[in-house]
């Protein structure tokens, strides 16, 4: 089997994987979209005491609030992916057979991760965002290259997103439980990918700091793009940049991790 | 343990309800505290998830803080009028999350079949779901909820009378039961839908949500669907709304103010009732 083939049949599986618990799914949908309303409310009032707030009108605003509930399952912004699954893997010691395979760790992973994304997409993204244009005024555009354009953002998110998973996962070798740390990394990605409020809305520096950090590429980049106030091209190359140094550094510690690795089990 | 459940009745002696209040009560107590024993086995992680829950239901306020960085009120209502809100939803959605929150592992326990388990076990099932997993990190939560409902007793500048300073242990255990009652009939709802856990985060997280800012920010359709069909409205909006002194958006008489106690023992009554109807309608896995 090619080396392209196997992990295209491996996100296939990622893909069946989540597909396979349907009315979870429909329950994931309806939690969002409750959200959804909750969060919309909010912003209206913020946006009525302060219009153009952050640079966003009404209608934006609104948009943002329903792509964070579309992306909440995609970029893993709420509960755990892959990471909690390999930590597993790590601690029990099973590892060890991961590493024997003829097929690359980290490749592995992230094409599953892919298959995942691409069905949360699909089954937890689209249902919330049609039902919050179809109760609010939102600024969808009309031009179906900026669609294509929020799509492409989306995808390498979700790379930004598996590349930090990775890492974090990587640090059960020393840890061995890895609740905290995954607590921790669900934290700072719930603060800096601006799913508590736009970045854009931060005061000031911290504002600025936000935008630059990685978590940026998960939800504000893609909702920018959509809503017509980021530069596609700029994004793609902020989004990639980090991809790249992320998955880079997720290697140094994948050696690092496999040279000292002392397999846990009898 | 050879007097459980026997005692001066012997084992087929009857049963009342006190005993079984009091042999569920003890089974909870034993149950959770093997769970804290379990915890402690990894202090490291126990104290960064403690911190960790800390962090995570802060967000919620520091939320909040960022937008007041840039308004000076939200839908009418100030900083510390929304901090007071903010800490009563707290504490009372906290004491609840701490006593019962596992509840939302029930859909898996009835999907993987080891529900059975404890159907067997001579101990009130509910108790034994209630302190499945006993998390004590959930203290954040609370620590949390006070710290922000200080701030805004210290800062608001409120007529304190006796009744109103009454007022607020009693939207703590008030709304702490009515949460309570909305887990345990969630609980109930897993046994028919054993994937649908997530629902239940809708109507007790997403209910936290909601009510940790003022009525007016929402539709009037969503004020009345909490107040009248899904009485969450009764853990602070109308009893904190009159220790602050502010209308409440629907025409409601004064009295229902001090109502939390009742609409929350309503609340358990129905939960209980669909608890025992969900349990009665297991049906083992059969594999």
């Amino acid at each position: 089997m090619g080396t392209g083939r196997l992990y295209a049949a491996v996100a296939a599986g990622g893909f069946r994987r989540y597909a396979t618990y349907r009315v979870a799914t429909a329950a994931g949908v309806f939690t969002n979209t409750v959200f959804g309303f909750i969060l919309a409310y909010t912003y209206i009032a913020l946006w009525a005491e302060k219009p153009h707030l952050g640079g966003y009108d009404q209608a934006q605003a609104l948009t943002y609030v329903w792509v964070g509930q579309a992306m909440f399952a995609v970029m893993v912004l709420g509960s755990n992916g892959f990471e909690a699954e390999l930590m597993e893997r790590i601690r029990t010691g099973d590892i060890a057979v991961d590493l024997y395979r003829p097929a690359d760790l980290q490749a592995w992973w992230l094409a599953a991760d892919t298959g995942r994304a691409l069905f949360h997409l699909l089954g937890r993204g689209v249902a919330p965002m049609v039902c919050g244009a179809l109760f609010f005024e939102l600024a969808l555009p009309t031009d179906p290259l900026t669609w294509i354009a929020c799509l492409v953002a989306i995808a390498l998110g979700t790379v930004v997103s598996f590349a930090i998973r990775y890492i974090v996962a990587l640090w059960a070798f020393w840890l061995l439980d890895g609740a905290g740390a995954m607590q921790l990394t669900w934290l700072t990605g719930v603060f800096f990918s601006g799913m508590l409020l736009p970045l854009n809305v931060f005061p000031g520096a911290l504002g600025e700091i936000a935008r630059l950090l990685p978590w940026s590429a998960l939800l504000q980049a893609p909702a920018d793009v959509l809503v017509g106030e980021a530069d596609p091209l700029g994004t793609f190359a902020f989004q990639a940049t980090w991809a790249v140094v992320l998955l880079a550094a997720g290697r140094l510690v994948q050696s690092a991790a496999t040279r000292r690795v002392v397999v846990q089990g009898g | 343990m050879a007097e459980t459940g026997r005692g001066p009745y012997g084992p087929y002696g009857s049963y009342g309800p006190y005993r079984r209040l009091r042999d569920g009560l003890r089974a909870y107590r034993l149950i959770a505290a093997m769970w804290i024993r379990s915890t402690m086995a990894y202090r490291a992680s126990f104290a960064m998830t403690a911190f960790g829950n800390l962090a995570a239901t802060s967000f919620d306020f520091v939320a909040i803080l960022l937008m007041f960085s840039q308004v000076d009120e939200l839908g009418g209502y100030t900083l510390p009028e929304i901090a007071f809100l903010y800490g009563v939803v707290g504490v009372a959605f906290g004491l609840t999350d701490l006593m019962i929150g596992s509840m939302d592992r029930l859909g898996s326990r009835v999907r993987d079949g080891t529900l059975d388990t404890l159907l067997v076990r001579p101990a009130p099932v509910l108790a034994q779901v209630a302190a499945d997993r006993f998390a004590l990190r959930r203290l954040g939560r609370i620590a949390q909820g006070l710290f922000v409902l200080g701030y805004a007793i210290a800062v608001l500048d409120i007529d304190w009378t006796p009744l109103k300073v009454l007022m607020v242990p009693m939207m703590v255990l008030s709304g702490g039961l009515v949460f309570g009652a909305v887990f345990v009939a969630g609980g109930a709802f897993q046994f028919v839908a054993q994937d649908a856990a997530e629902v239940q985060n809708s109507f007790t997280y997403g209910g936290s949500t909601l009510l940790q800012y003022p009525p007016t920010v929402f539709a009037k359709d969503l004020v009345r669907g909490v107040t009248f069909v899904l009485p969450l409205a009764f853990v602070n909006w109308v009893p904190a709304l009159y220790v602050l002194g502010r209308p409440y958006p629907l025409d409601l008489p004064t009295w229902v103010a001090f109502a939390p106690p009742l609409v929350a023992a309503g609340c358990c009554v129905l939960a209980g009732l669909a608890w025992r109807a969900g349990l009665r309608s297991y049906r083992s896995t059969g594999s």
